[in-house]
């Protein structure tokens, strides 16, 4: 049996090469035989771990969502963990934003309005608030939802849907628009949201994005190696840290689920996946 | 037990408008385990909070209408480059653009400078050379009186245009060799690099005034010599720093401040002596630049001694089969010193260049015998010297 791990990653971007590439080496220089093949969606990652071809994915928490619904359905729940995540992963929000002068006071003014909102498969910028707002008691099939699609199958990794939706917010084109909270201070920086004139409506409750998924039969002596090595990643470390920073985390944390039912909700109601984890969404091209 | 806390009220002010300067001071005051309580009436407060805690690893809790940051996570390590005052013996790679004596944070990237050792580039008198050549800078326009009256008969204004054609393209070379160990040079040593930065500048000056004044009455530049370009090339092509240093400023430039000086004296019109007495004064700070790196680095490094006796050998052979200065110059000085075509005249030329040809010579013997050359080894290398004087 190999002692190698191998890793699936989405190449959401070029810099993902490098990521990977030096993750490689850390790994290697401490004496993890590590190695990673990249794909171009994460439908295709998912459905990788479970054809035996990584033993390890960095999955998005859609990506997570679709791993638990197939091990269920395949009985290795057991198998299939959420092993690490960055600090940077949880407790996220995402708002909705709606002009000054719109006259939208309260979620339930939105029914009937136009909402943008990220690609068809983002968590943050489309499944979870357009969930959040049903649990708000609002009808979704009364919104007309103006979807951005940037690199469907992604994610929502790509910045590109949610700044799309904020410049249609702001050119009136929409009359609400879904991001994520830490991009709300990046947009009125750098001018996309015009000072003054855009407001957030609501946040919706915290939720986890990514983490490291194992895949059914992963060798439990290397994942634990895996794991210790990157728990014991230092900030503080000069050759950890461009790659901390490029990743954009200050530390890794042990993994965790509970912040991922809000988007589980979300993936049922829009019956995104189906409950063996079957992908269902209409008009979904990756 | 409850956890200390200190308080930081924002007022209306939100991260649109700067609120992370205030946080950020407060957090970097909190004492060991200390949490930072912050309030603000600002609408996005707690929104823009959260981003900028994640982002930065420092935990935040949002928990009755309050909300308290820390403890933070590590920060980067950082290591003091040298010190303000004097710089360090060697200059790391990751050091990089950073200011002399801050605190860089470990994990910079890698700069290639391949001159990074005090032994090697420093000098003692580069601090004060760069202050005096700041003071020192002239403007071309209101330093000199492009407009001053002066009739020459066609030939002699064909010779000052002949020599400054040749001072053009020495120049050239006297401002580019410089500029190519600039970009080599780690800027730690932020002395030698301003020396370095402004004697480029005081080069490219001379160029336009000696490219204005062959245009002064119309006239196109003179003739370009494969002598005089071989010679500028050997410097050119010159890899190492000290021993350009020794033949571009030591001999070359020393040389020059002898030329200008002569030209000061003898030339026909106002505009060309003006031109030859401000730049022989720039010229005169680069040698001293020269004598003092070359005076620091022998003593760091007494091998450089016979590199450098060799480095002028080698550049002797290299230029046996050339021409040196080329007869066109030459005779033009000579014209110039004789001011007149009747034979007394010339014959008067022809000695003081003579005597130009020996001054030189004996300036570069005295200059190399302050560096600690020996009479005879001082003698052998002035006299090896290009004849194209740079």
């Amino acid at each position: 049996m190999s002692e190698k791990l191998t890793m699936g990653a989405v190449a959401y971007a070029s810099k993902v090469v490098t990521i990977w590439e030096g993750f490689k080496g850390y790994f290697a220089a401490n004496g993890l035989d590590f190695d990673y093949v990249l794909y171009s969606n994460y439908e295709r990652q998912v459905e990788a771990q479970f054809a035996g071809e990584v033993q390890l994915a960095w999955n998005s928490p859609l990506a997570w969502l679709r791993a638990e619904r197939m091990a269920a359905a395949r009985g290795v729940s057991d198998q299939v963990k959420a092993i690490a995540m960055r600090d940077a992963d949880q407790d996220l929000t995402s708002v909705i934003l709606v002009r000054a002068d719109s006259g939208i006071r309260s979620v339930a003014d939105l029914a009937g309005k136009r909402i943008g909102v990220g690609a068809i498969d983002s968590p943050q910028a489309t499944l979870i608030p357009l969930q959040w707002l049903r649990e708000q008691g609002v009808d979704t099939a009364s919104l007309q939802i103006v979807r951005n699609e940037v690199l469907a199958g992604k994610h929502g990794d790509h910045i590109g849907g949610e700044r799309d939706a904020a410049r249609a917010l702001a050119a009136g084109e929409v009359d609400a628009a879904c991001i994520i909270d830490g991009n709300h201070l990046l947009f009125t920086k750098e001018g996309t949201l015009p000072p003054g004139r855009v407001e957030v409506l609501a946040r919706t409750a915290p939720y986890d994005h990514c983490n490291f998924t194992t895949s059914p039969g992963a060798p439990a002596a290397l994942i634990d190696r895996f794991v210790t090595l990157l728990l014991g990643m230092s900030y503080d470390d000069p050759q950890v840290r461009p790659l901390l920073d490029l990743e954009g985390l200050r530390a890794w944390r042990p993994g965790r689920v509970s912040g991922y039912p809000l988007l589980d909700r979300a993936v049922t109601a829009s019956g995104f996946y189906d409950a063996a984890g079957a992908v269902k969404a209409d008009g979904y091209r990756y | 037990m409850a956890i200390a806390t200190e308080t930081l009220d924002l007022g209306d002010l939100g991260f649109d408008r700067g609120a992370h300067l205030l946080i950020r001071r407060a957090l970097a005051r909190l004492a060991p385990g200390q949490r930072l309580r912050v309030h603000g009436s600002h609408r996005e407060l707690a929104l823009h909070l959260a981003g900028w805690c994640r982002g930065r690893g420092v935990a935040l809790e949002e928990a009755e209408g309050a909300l308290l940051l820390g403890p933070c996570a590590a920060l980067a390590r950082t290591e003091q480059s040298g010190t303000p005052a004097r710089p360090a013996e060697s200059a790391p790679a990751t050091w990089g653009m950073a200011a002399r004596g801050a605190d860089v944070e470990l994990g910079a990237p890698a700069y290639h400078f391949p001159l990074a050792t005090k032994a090697e580039v420093w000098a003692e008198e580069a601090g004060r050379l760069y202050a005096q050549a700041v003071a020192g800078q002239w403007d071309p326009d209101s330093a000199i009186d492009w407009n001053a009256p002066f009739e020459l008969p066609d030939e002699v204004e064909d010779a000052v245009v002949q020599v400054m054609t040749y001072l053009v393209e020495n120049e050239n070379a006297a401002l580019l060799v410089p500029a190519r160990f600039l970009g080599q040079l780690h800027p730690h040593f932020r002395e030698v690099m301003q020396c370095l930065a402004i004697t480029v500048a005081d080069e490219a000056r001379h160029v336009e005034v000696f490219s204005r004044r062959i245009a002064l009455r119309g006239r196109k530049p003179g003739l370009s010599s494969v002598g005089g370009q071989a010679s500028l090339k050997t410097l050119f092509d010159t890899a190492d720093f000290s021993v350009s240093s020794l033949l571009l400023a030591v001999l070359g430039e020393g040389s020059f401040v002898n030329l200008l000086n002569f030209l000061n004296l003898y030339a026909p019109d106002p505009v060309t002596r003006q031109i030859c007495r401000l730049a022989a004064r720039d010229e005169a700070r680069h040698v001293a630049f020269g004598m003092s790196h070359l005076a620091w680095h022998m003593a760091e490094d007494p091998s450089l001694r016979h590199r450098l006796e060799t480095a002028v050998e080698a550049r002797y052979d290299a230029l046996a089969d050339t021409d040196g200065l080329n007869e066109e110059v030459f005779d033009a000085l000579i014209l110039l010193a004789a001011g007149a075509f009747d034979p007394a005249a010339i014959a008067t030329g022809y000695q003081r260049v003579q005597d130009l040809v020996r001054e030189m010579s004996d300036g570069r013997r005295a200059r190399l015998m302050k560096l600690g050359f020996s009479l005879p080894e001082a003698q052998a290398m002035a006299e090896r010297h290009t004849r194209n004087f740079m």
